[in-house]
């Protein structure tokens, strides 16, 4: 990876890192759902710097352009707009326990990590030698993932959509308002 | 570089589950879920990269798929549970019969 590459990686990673600790920090949901787009944004960076154009497209379709205006909306219409600032956050004791248990569960991760990447560099072990070696500036990104959606992973694919039709039937019944109850 | 991704994803995991420990909330709580969501779905591609395939981005679309049927339903629970008892406060809704 040459020295843009490394500079756009490290871009992105802290923008990532940067709005994820503002979108926890944030009292209002709008402000907060606002920063959670630019981590999305930069996560779909991170993705493309991956050779994985396609996720980092539906990341940004899906996630910023789709979960993230439902957000919104739910906030408008509940009329949640400002943020009560001493309900929200919990008291000093549950805040504490929670940062100690996010910085144990960070280290756990990051000694597993050790694991797949000793010295920082991937271990052998990970590495398929059989599979085929990317070509970098590789334009057909999206066949070899319809590829495996669309042969072996197909039954999966279908139950997707059930899974969809299922949850937008449900959300519709649960939010309905009840006419005569 | 990809070992430098999964240290964010990991990071970015922490910063959702601290998220959904201090607040009560219940919106922010489904956007924390949902970052967590995304940094499962960094270290598949990550991973998926590693391994010189792109097996892993398949995986990622199901993730997504999944997350946004869960946000869907989610969020109609929450606006039901706000109809019912005019918060989304998680400690004030401790009930499970109206």
């Amino acid at each position: 990876m040459d020295a843009i590459g490394q500079f756009v990686f490290y871009f992105f990673a802290l923008v990532a890192l940067a709005s994820a600790l503002l979108f926890v920090t944030r009292k209002g949901p709008v402000a907060a759902a606002l920063w959670l787009v630019s981590t999305m944004f930069a996560i779909a960076g991170l993705y493309i710097l991956l050779d994985a154009q396609f996720v980092g497209a539906v990341q940004v379709l899906v996630y910023a352009g789709a979960i993230i205006v439902v957000f919104l909306f739910v906030v408008m219409l509940l009329n949640l707009g400002e943020g009560d600032a001493a309900a929200d956050v919990r008291r000093a004791v549950p805040r504490v326990v929670g940062g100690l248990v996010g910085v144990g569960i960070l280290a756990e991760v990051l000694v597993l990590l050790r694991g797949v990447a000793p010295n920082g560099r991937p271990s052998e072990l990970l590495l398929d030698p059989s599979a085929p070696a990317r070509a970098t500036g590789d334009v057909n990104v999206v066949a070899p993932v319809a590829r495996a959606l669309f042969t072996d992973y197909l039954v999966a694919f279908e139950v997707t959509s059930l899974l969809l039709l299922a949850s937008v039937v449900g959300a519709v019944v649960l939010a309905k308002r009840r006419s005569a109850a | 570089m990809i070992v430098e991704t999964l240290v964010v994803a990991a990071a970015l995991f922490a910063v959702g589950l601290v998220g959904v420990l201090t607040r009560r909330n219940a919106l922010i709580l489904f956007m924390c879920v949902e970052l967590m969501l995304n940094a499962v779905n960094l270290t598949f591609v990550a991973m998926s990269r590693l391994h010189g395939g792109t097996l892993g981005q398949a995986f990622v679309v199901f993730v997504m798929t999944v997350a946004a049927a869960e946000s869907a339903v989610g969020l109609a629970i929450v606006i039901a549970v706000f109809r019912h008892f005019g918060t989304v406060d998680l400690d004030r809704i401790s009930l499970l019969r109206g």
